[in-house]
């Protein structure tokens, strides 16, 4: 296979929660193509299964049935040991509640990320993309909200990944420190080139996408195309 | 049901492994306390019972011949309830089939079959029929060592002559319990036989008609036993008394009552450190739940509840926790009772032995045990107190971690993040982390220094059959014999060495106290049979003056160069006062050591033996006891390797199981206290660990960061177990050493090897139930969570 253009590909994928009557269709046979290098934001209500992608997708999860490539890769056939080395290679996550760890310093926290990755990027560099430079060495107990998000950031693009997904990344924050996280996923698309997948509630963020998905009911909407992105800085609240 | 109560039951169900390992190290505690004060109360009344049943004699007599009439004036002595004489004898059995013929008592029964002193039980068989001088009723151990049938024939040689037997029954008796050959310690059910005969039978052997050899006395209620013992002696002084002695002084009765006073100090000493361990668990386990349920208290409270009742909620968590455990402990603890009733039984010869409990004992032991244990619960009420409504509905902010980075800095240099995570774990909390390094410490000294005791009954055998005694054979006479006997040994096949030595019974006496015990005479320069000092070099025996060994010297509590009182018990029974010379190292008995020539020449008994140790080559040896036995002197002949396998047949019977749950012991305290500490990091660092996960660290790296801390634990337990299992040893050595048997402390490095390797085991399975935890983590709902 030549180098494709796609960093996700999948078809038919479905994901079925329980059995029988109680059985919950979160995912309903998804087909789906997600261009290298875009801002990805999938919209949609609660339960519509946009996060159910997310988490297949970015190897946290297990497809009932369909397939999902990443690039070249076959996902629903990775073993754990596969998907694990799947994570640590190529994506970095961003979620709601920052999930840094409390015991260790905001470098440290980055660290413990460029210390297992194959093409790190320096740790003060990440750091500074986010702006945080001068608040390295403080714990996530000494940090507001939206510096622990930043400091998240910072770790999930520190690895360089190929792709990053956030979870909901401005679902705790207030409008401008929210606003100040979208800039960042956008200077890292931009800098590093890596595909950004954002979930969330609001659908304000999707004017700085590239594409955004509507989902419903576990099955994908519309794929709307943006000719006209505006900087994170324009994003009505 | 409340719905507090639903709330506590599903609570209950969600932390099942740890509830139960904690249970368990409860139960382990109260079956123990069970066990032991079952044990003890039941040893105690059936030994009571036994010795009222069959009368066992309260002051025994043994003279050299004293005719029957003398007992109408023992029987005068005030507090003297009824006395009677008996006729006792060393006997030989011949077994067939075997080369060494086995040491026996034979004993008079009296024709008459009123309420006798000293009765025994009749386990098979009849009784002897008085018309009859050639029936015999032999001692059941012994009969079933050696597989011995009614109506088989018994060969014994008596003073000399030899008869046959016929074997009409078999008898257990409370004088028998242990059952010891005379001058031995080890007991040994086929090496040893007790006779029953006819009194006429034993009177035409010994030369005893009209005449016994040992009184037997009960004493009234409120008599004076000592003003017995001497008024005893005054009496049958002039027959050859060779003084009397209590019931307490009997060898069976001491070796029961050392057992049940080492069964008392354990039931003391241990189950308080599995409650104390119960407790520490249930307040780390229950304060980490009222941390992780601040917001539910929060609610109940906003709802209305009180305090107390929240409270109480929570309590009952600890308290349903403590209660099943004691529970649990009690059923095991009966069941091990039993089993242990019946290991007690046939050792000690019980012809019944009803494991039973004391009730109120028990429920005190208990409820004392539930208490302890959900004292730790007690604490955390506190931290329920004081959260208000509006501080627990807050969710708590992350963990603050800014205070123990103090140390980072040198740290920093080679301690990559995952170990920098466990290191800080570590100072954020260093009280939980001393918490559970002692309490494992605890568990595994306590086992280690058990263990270490059982492998110093080694070194009692070492000592005792390696360094002390270096013969081959020793051989016993009925009577002194003359010095030139000694040579005539020498000529005896297979024989190399011969040493001679002189053994006289005597009452050792320093002030208030006194030991009744043997004086050896061991010749100038002894080599077979020693006394050595401390470095295990030979003592000279001096020309004046006697040789202690520590333990009597400590009972006697005297020192070299004071003067000691030896009351000599045979021969012309003289009263000597010698010199303390020095003292030796012995583990087994508390003999004292004299120069044999000066200990005859104060009988006034010039070269008199009454018996040899014996260097033989051993492809003789057939061909040497043929020629023993058919020498009538001889009362006892014994093969060292023999006693030697007896005594570590008896080590090895009780205490070698024990070592197995010794070790159990710790790895029980170990896996409560591991497997707690465990799953409450798991629950603290869940979100932590998930995300690890999430971020591609393996099952491994992320196991390590959840387990770290734990090693930690276990890597800072095993030293401080292996000090406080040291000097553990050294008091439970103290408790246990008597004037029987002295059991040496030295630091064994596979006690210690066993009890790390337990903590170890049940540190590693703990970790694993733990890491499978991690393989099942939902990476997905874990990092939904807020906290």
């Amino acid at each position: 296979m030549s180098t494709p253009l796609n960093t996700f590909k999948t078809q038919g994928l479905t994901k079925v929660y329980g059995t029988g009557p109680a059985a919950v269709h979160a995912l309903r046979g998804v087909d789906l193509e997600i261009p290298k290098g875009d801002i990805v934001v999938l919209l949609g209500p609660s339960g519509s299964g946009k996060s159910t992608l997310l988490n297949i997708i970015g190897g946290l999860d297990r497809a009932s049935a369909g397939t999902a490539y990443f690039e070249d890769q076959n996902l629903t056939d990775m073993s754990d040991r596969e998907l694990t080395r799947y994570r640590r290679d190529h994506v970095g996550f961003v979620f709601q509640f920052y999930n840094l760890m409390p015991s260790l310093t905001a470098r440290e926290n980055v660290e413990l990320v460029t210390e297992i990755a194959q093409d790190p990027m320096d740790v003060d560099d990440a750091l500074r993309l986010v702006g945080l430079g001068d608040r390295m060495d403080h714990f996530p107990a000494q940090m507001s909200g939206g510096e622990q998000q930043r400091v998240a950031i910072a770790r999930a693009i520190a690895k360089n990944p190929t792709v990053l997904f956030c979870d909901e990344p401005t679902g705790a924050l207030d409008s401008s420190t929210g606003r100040a996280v979208l800039h960042v996923l956008n200077d890292v698309n931009a800098k590093l080139g890596a595909t950004v997948m954002i979930v969330t509630h609001a659908a304000a963020t999707a004017a700085m996408a590239h594409r955004v998905i509507h989902f419903a009911d576990g099955a994908i909407r519309t794929v709307e195309e943006n000719a006209h992105r505006v900087s994170p800085d324009e994003i009505e609240w | 049901m409340s719905p507090l109560n639903h709330k506590l039951l599903r609570d209950l169900w969600r932390i099942k492994g740890q509830a139960g390992a904690i249970a368990l190290v409860v139960a382990v505690g109260v079956s123990l306390l069970v066990m032991m004060s079952g044990m003890l109360s039941s040893l105690q009344d059936t030994r009571e019972t036994y010795y009222e049943r069959y009368r066992l004699a309260e002051v025994f007599a043994p003279v050299t011949r004293a005719p029957l009439n003398v007992l109408d004036q023992v029987a005068q002595i005030s507090g003297v309830a009824s006395v009677q004489g008996r006729i006792t004898g060393g006997a030989l059995v011949d077994m067939p089939g075997q080369a060494l013929p086995v040491r026996a008592s034979a004993l008079s029964v009296p024709r008459y079959q009123a309420s006798r002193l000293n009765d025994f039980y009749l386990k098979h068989g009849r009784a002897l029929d008085p018309a009859r001088t050639d029936e015999v009723i032999v001692l059941d151990s012994f009969a079933q060592a050696h597989d011995l049938q009614l109506d088989d024939t018994l060969s014994a040689t008596m003073n000399g002559a030899r008869r046959s037997f016929w074997i009409v029954g078999f008898a257990m008796a409370p004088e028998f319990l242990f059952t010891t050959a005379p001058g031995e310690f080890v007991p040994d059910d086929a090496r040893f036989a007790v006779l029953w005969l006819n009194e006429d039978a034993l009177a035409a052997a010994f030369d005893m008609k009209g005449a016994f050899n040992e009184a037997l006395l009960s004493l009234e209620r409120n008599a004076k036993p000592e003003a017995v013992l001497l008024a005893v002696d005054g009496v049958l002084d002039r027959f050859g008394g060779q003084g009397a002695y209590l019931r307490k002084d009997h060898m069976s009765d001491r070796f029961i009552s050392e057992e049940i006073s080492g069964l008392q100090a354990t039931s003391v000493a241990v189950p308080p450190i599995f409650m104390g361990v119960a407790a520490f668990l249930l307040y780390i386990v229950i304060t980490r739940m009222v941390q992780s349920e601040r917001e539910q208290i929060g609610l109940i409270k906003a709802f209305g509840y009180s305090d107390f009742e929240v409270g109480y909620h929570y309590f009952k968590l600890v308290l349903v926790i403590a209660v099943a455990g004691a529970g649990l402990g009690c059923v095991l603890g009966l069941w091990g009772g039993r089993a242990m009733a019946g290991v007690y039984q046939s050792v000690y010869h019980f012809p019944f032995l009803v494991f039973h409990i004391e009730p109120a004992p028990l429920v005190s032991g208990v409820g004392v045990s539930v208490l302890a244990a959900s004292a730790g619960g007690l604490f955390v009420l506190r931290r329920v107190f004081a959260l208000t409504p509006a501080v627990a509905m807050r969710p708590p902010a992350p963990m603050d971690f800014s205070r123990s980075g103090a140390m980072n800095e040198r740290l920093k240099s080679w301690l990559d993040q995952p170990s920098r995570m466990v290191v800080r774990r570590i100072l954020r909390n260093p009280g939980r982390l001393f918490g559970a390094v002692l309490g494992v410490a605890v568990g595994m000294g306590l086992s280690s220094a058990q263990m270490s005791l059982m492998s110093g009954f080694d070194d009692t055998l070492d000592l005792t059959f390696g360094v002390i005694d270096r013969s081959d054979v020793s051989v016993s006479f009925f009577e002194t014999m003359p010095a030139e006997t000694v040579f005539d040994m020498k000529h005896l096949p297979g024989v190399v060495e011969v040493e001679p030595t002189r053994a006289v019974g005597a009452v050792l006496r320093n002030g208030r106290n006194s030991y009744r015990g043997t004086v050896s005479g061991l010749p100038a320069n002894a080599r077979l049979n020693r006394a050595v000092d401390k470095d295990m070099a030979d003592i000279v025996m001096p020309e004046t003056g006697i040789v202690l060994a520590k333990s009597l010297a400590d009972i006697l509590e005297i020192q070299p160069g004071e003067m000691l009182q030896v009351e000599v018990l045979q021969g012309r029974r003289p009263v000597l006062t010698v010199p303390v010379a020095s003292i030796a190292e012995t583990l087994l008995g508390s003999p004292s050591f004299m120069l044999m020539d000066s200990l005859n020449r104060e009988l006034r008994e010039r070269g008199q033996v009454s018996g040899v140790y014996l260097r033989v080559d051993s492809d003789q040896l057939p061909a040497l006891y043929e020629a023993l036995k058919a020498m009538p002197s001889v009362a006892g002949v014994t093969r060292r390797e023999d006693a030697r396998a007896a005594m570590q047949k008896l080590m090895d019977t009780g205490a070698g199981a024990m070592r197995y749950v010794m070790a159990a012991i710790a790895g029980i305290i170990t896996f409560g206290i591991v497997y707690n500490a465990a799953r409450i990091a798991f629950g603290e660092q869940a979100r932590d660990l998930a995300s690890l996960r999430v971020m591609g660290f393996t099952r491994g790296e992320t196991a390590f960061v959840l387990l770290g801390e734990l090693a930690v634990v276990v890597l800072l337990a095993i030293p401080l177990g292996v000090g406080i299992g040291y000097y553990l040893s050294f008091l439970i050595a103290a408790g246990f050493s008597t004037d029987l048997y002295q059991i040496p402390t030295t630091f064994r490095p596979d006690a210690f090897g066993i009890a790390a390797l337990a903590v170890v085991l049940a540190a590693l399975v703990s970790g694993w139930l733990v890491k499978r935890d991690i393989d099942r983590i939902d990476l997905v709902a874990t990092l939904k969570t807020r906290e």
